[in-house]
C-alpha cells in the first residue's frame, strides 16, 4: 500500500502489559480515538510515525509520475483535471505530514529520512508513465488500490490520522473515477488508443497488486498493528478485494487482465489470481526499480535547489518579527 | 455493470447548450467588421493564460516547499481554466468550426498571440516568481478594467478570472517582498531575475491595431491607461522588497502578440500538442 511493510514493535498479551498499556489497549478495543496529547505506548507512536510518514512521502513522490504528463495532456479539460489531481496529492502530503507532526516529528526530519533513503515511499511510484493511457491506469488502479486500504483506515485508532484519511478518501475516489473515465475513452477509441490502454493495464496490473505488500499471514508486526488498529485488514484480504472489484471493471472496458490463471472461484466467491513477482518487488523496494533514481533524485533536487527559497522566507520572517518587536518597544 | 463505470462522460452537448442559453446576448460576438481584431485579441488573452499556465505547471512536484507545490499547481489550474473561457469565446467569434482545444492544440507557434514574457523558461523560482508577479500586476489591472467591458461575455469571463488573479497577485507580490528582503542570496536572485525579465514587460503596454480596435469598440481598455497603475504596484512592491528597478528599457523585447516569438515557444508547442498531432482526430 502507500505504507508497505511498516515494521511495528513486538506484540504483548494483555497480561504482559503494564497497567497503562492495558488501559490504552482497552480504549482502542472500545473504538475510542487516541489524541496527540494522550499517553500512548512508544511502539505505537514509532509505528505510526513510520506508517504516516511513508504514506505522506508516497503522496508527494506520487506527484511525479502524473506530473510527467501535465504538459502533454491532450485537451484543456484533461490538463485541468490532471493538474487538480496532482495538486490534491500534494495536499494529501500536507495533511499527512501534519498528522505525523502531532506525534512529535517535524516535516523536515521526515524529508531528511526520505532523501537519505532511511524512509520509503510506495513501490508503485517507481514505475514509469509511458503513454497518456497511464494517466488512466494510474487513477483507476493506483488510486483504486489506495482507496481499498484507506477507506478502512478512516476508522483507525489515531485521531489525526483518521481525520486525514476521511478528507483524503473523498478526493481519492474522485481520482479513481477520473482515471477510469480516461481508460474508457482510450478503450473505446482508435485502435492505437486501445493498444495504449491495454499496454497500460499490462504494465500496471502487477505493480498495483504489489501495493498491498507481501502476504502478511505470518507477520508479528502486522498482528500488533492490527491490535492497535493502525492496520485494519491483512494485505491478502485487501489484495483479494481489489482483484474482485477490478476484474469486472476491466471486462467492462473490454481489456484483458494480464493473468492467464485468473478465474472466478465459485466455492470461495472470489477470483483466483496469480501473485506478482515478489523478487521484483523487493528489488524495487531496495532501490532498483525502473524509476527509483529519477523519483528520489527529483525530490532531492527540488529540496536542495529550494534551500535558498526556504532560507529567504525564514530570514524575512525573523526580520519582520524583530521590526515588530522594535516598534513595540518604541511605542511604549 | 461493475460499481465504477457511471463515471462515463456526462452529456456534453446538452450541458454546452444549457450553458450557451444561460449566456448573455453579446452583439460584438457576431460583429463581422470587428471579428479579425476581436478574435486576435481573445487569442492573446487565452494564449497568455495557456502559456504561463504551461510554464508554471512544469514545476509540479518540483517546488522548493510543499505549500509552494500546491500553490503553483493551483495557479496553473486557474490559468488553464481561464484559457478554456477565452479560447472558447475566441472560437465562437471566429465561427469557423474550430473549438478551444483546436485553437490550443492545432495552431503552430507563429499563430500564438501570447506575450514573450510568459513563454520565458522558468529558470529558478526567482525568475518564475518575478515573471509571474510582473504579469499578475498587469493581468489584475487588465481584468479589473475588462469587468466593465462593452462586451458582456468578456466582462463575465473577466469577473470570474479576476477573483483568482487577485489572489495570484497577492501571493506573488508577497513572495517578491519576502524573498527580496530575505537573505543576501535570495535578494541577489530576485534582483537578477528582475533584470532578466524586465525588458519583456513593455510588450504588455505596446498597443497595436488590434488593441486599438478592441479599445475603440469599448471591449478592452487602452493599454496606455493601465501603465501608470502597473508602475505604481510594481514600484511599491519592489521598494518594499528592497529591489531596484532596472535602468534598461522595459520594452526591448516585443513581437509575441503579433506571433513573432522567442525560440522557446516552439518547444512548448511541440510538447503540448504532441498527442493531438500524433493521433489526429482521436478523442480523449
Ligand atoms: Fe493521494
Ligand atoms: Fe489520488
Ligand atoms: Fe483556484
Amino acid at each position: 500500500m502507500y505504507a508497505q511493510m511498516v515494521k511495528s514493535e513486538g506484540m504483548k498479551s494483555l497480561e504482559e502489559m503494564s497497567p497503562e498499556e492495558r488501559a490504552f489497549q482497552e480504549r482502542v478495543d472500545r473504538g475510542e480515538k487516541i489524541e496527540p496529547k494522550e499517553w500512548m505506548p512508544e511502539g505505537y507512536r514509532k509505528t505510526l510515525i513510520r506508517q504516516i510518514g511513508q504514506h505522506a512521502h508516497s503522496e508527494i513522490v506520487g506527484q511525479l509520475p502524473e506530473g510527467n504528463w501535465i504538459t502533454r495532456a491532450p485537451t484543456l479539460e484533461r490538463k485541468a483535471i490532471l493538474l487538480a489531481k496532482v495538486q490534491d496529492e500534494a495536499g494529501h502530503g500536507l495533511y499527512l505530514y501534519s498528522a505525523a507532526e502531532t506525534l512529535g516529528v517535524s516535516r523536515d526530519e521526515l524529508f531528511e529520512k526520505l532523501h537519505s533513503g532511511a524512509m520509503k515511499y510506495s513501490s508503485i511510484f517507481n514505475y514509469p508513465t509511458l503513454t497518456w493511457a497511464d494517466m488512466g491506469a494510474v487513477g483507476w488502479l493506483v488510486d483504486g488500490a489506495a482507496i481499498m486500504n484507506q477507506v478502512p483506515l478512516q476508522r483507525t485508532s489515531y485521531g489525526p490520522y483518521s481525520r486525514a484519511m476521511i478528507r483524503i478518501c473523498k478526493e481519492e475516489s474522485f481520482h479513481q473515477r477520473q482515471g477510469y473515465a480516461i481508460m474508457m475513452k482510450m478503450a473505446q477509441g482508435t485502435p492505437e488508443q486501445k493498444e495504449m490502454a491495454q499496454d497500460a493495464l499490462n504494465r500496471f496490473w502487477y505493480p498495483s497488486l504489489m501495493m498491498f505488500g507481501p502476504s502478511d499471514k505470518d507477520s508479528v508486526h502486522s498482528a500488533q498493528s492490527m491490535a492497535w488498529k493502525i492496520k485494519m485488514n491483512t494485505n491478502d484480504e485487501l489484495r483479494q478485494k481489489f482483484v474482485d472489484e477490478t476484474v469486472p471493471q476491466a471486462e467492462y472496458l473490454g481489456l484483458t487482465v494480464p493473468d492467464e490463471t485468473l478465474t472466478w472461484n465459485e466455492a470461495r466467491g472470489h477470483y483466483d489470481f496469480a501473485e506478482p513477482d515478489w523478487a521484483e518487488f523487493f528489488e524495487v523496494i531496495k532501490g532498483n526499480g525502473p524509476c527509483n533514481e529519477e523519483r528520489l533524485g527529483a525530490r532531492r533536487k527540488a529540496w536542495d535547489k529550494g534551500a535558498w527559497f526556504r532560507d529567504g522566507l525564514t530570514a524575512y520572517a525573523e526580520k519582520a518579527a524583530a521590526r515588530r518587536a522594535a516598534s513595540n518597544v518604541a511605542a511604549e | 455493470m461493475p460499481s465504477l463505470p457511471n463515471a462515463a462522460t456526462p452529456d456534453v452537448a446538452r450541458l454546452a447548450e444549457r450553458a450557451a442559453a444561460a449566456q448573455s446576448h453579446d452583439p460584438h460576438v457576431a460583429d463581422v467588421a470587428l471579428k479579425p481584431a476581436f478574435f486576435d485579441w481573445l487569442c492573446r488573452m487565452g494564449d497568455n493564460s495557456l502559456i504561463l499556465g504551461h510554464r508554471i505547471s512544469e514545476w509540479c512536484g518540483h517546488g522548493p516547499v510543499l505549500e509552494e507545490d500546491i500553490a503553483l499547481a493551483n495557479t496553473a489550474l486557474d490559468l488553464i481554466g481561464h484559457t478554456q473561457m477565452w479560447l472558447g469565446l475566441a472560437a465562437e467569434v471566429e465561427d469557423a468550426g474550430r473549438s478551444a482545444d483546436e485553437l490550443a492544440f492545432l495552431r503552430d507557434a507563429m499563430k500564438f498571440r501570447n506575450l514573450k514574457l510568459v513563454e520565458l523558461p522558468n529558470g529558478d523560482m526567482a525568475v518564475t516568481l518575478m515573471r509571474e508577479f510582473l504579469f499578475d500586476a498587469f493581468h489584475f489591472e487588465l481584468l479589473t478594467a475588462l469587468t466593465k467591458s462593452s462586451s458582456p461575455r468578456v466582462a463575465e469571463i473577466a469577473a470570474k478570472a479576476l477573483k483568482e488573479v487577485s489572489y495570484h497577485l497577492e501571493r506573488s507580490s508577497d513572495l517578491v517582498v519576502r524573498l527580496g528582503d530575505g537573505t543576501e542570496e535570495s535578494h541577489n536572485r530576485m534582483q537578477a531575475a528582475l533584470n532578466k525579465v524586465w525588458g519583456y514587460t513593455g510588450e504588455m503596454f505596446a498597443a497595436d491595431a488590434v488593441d486599438e480596435a478592441v479599445a475603440e469598440a469599448g471591449i478592452a481598455p487602452a493599454l496606455a491607461d493601465l501603465l501608470p497603475l502597473w508602475q505604481r504596484t510594481v514600484g511599491e512592491v519592489l521598494d518594499e522588497a528592497t529591489l531596484s528597478q532596472p535602468e534598461q528599457r522595459f520594452d526591448a523585447q516585443t513581437g509575441g502578440k503579433q506571433g513573432r516569438h522567442t525560440e522557446h515557444l516552439g518547444y512548448i508547442v511541440a510538447e503540448m500538442q504532441f498527442l493531438q498531432r500524433a493521433y489526429p482526430g482521436a478523442s480523449w
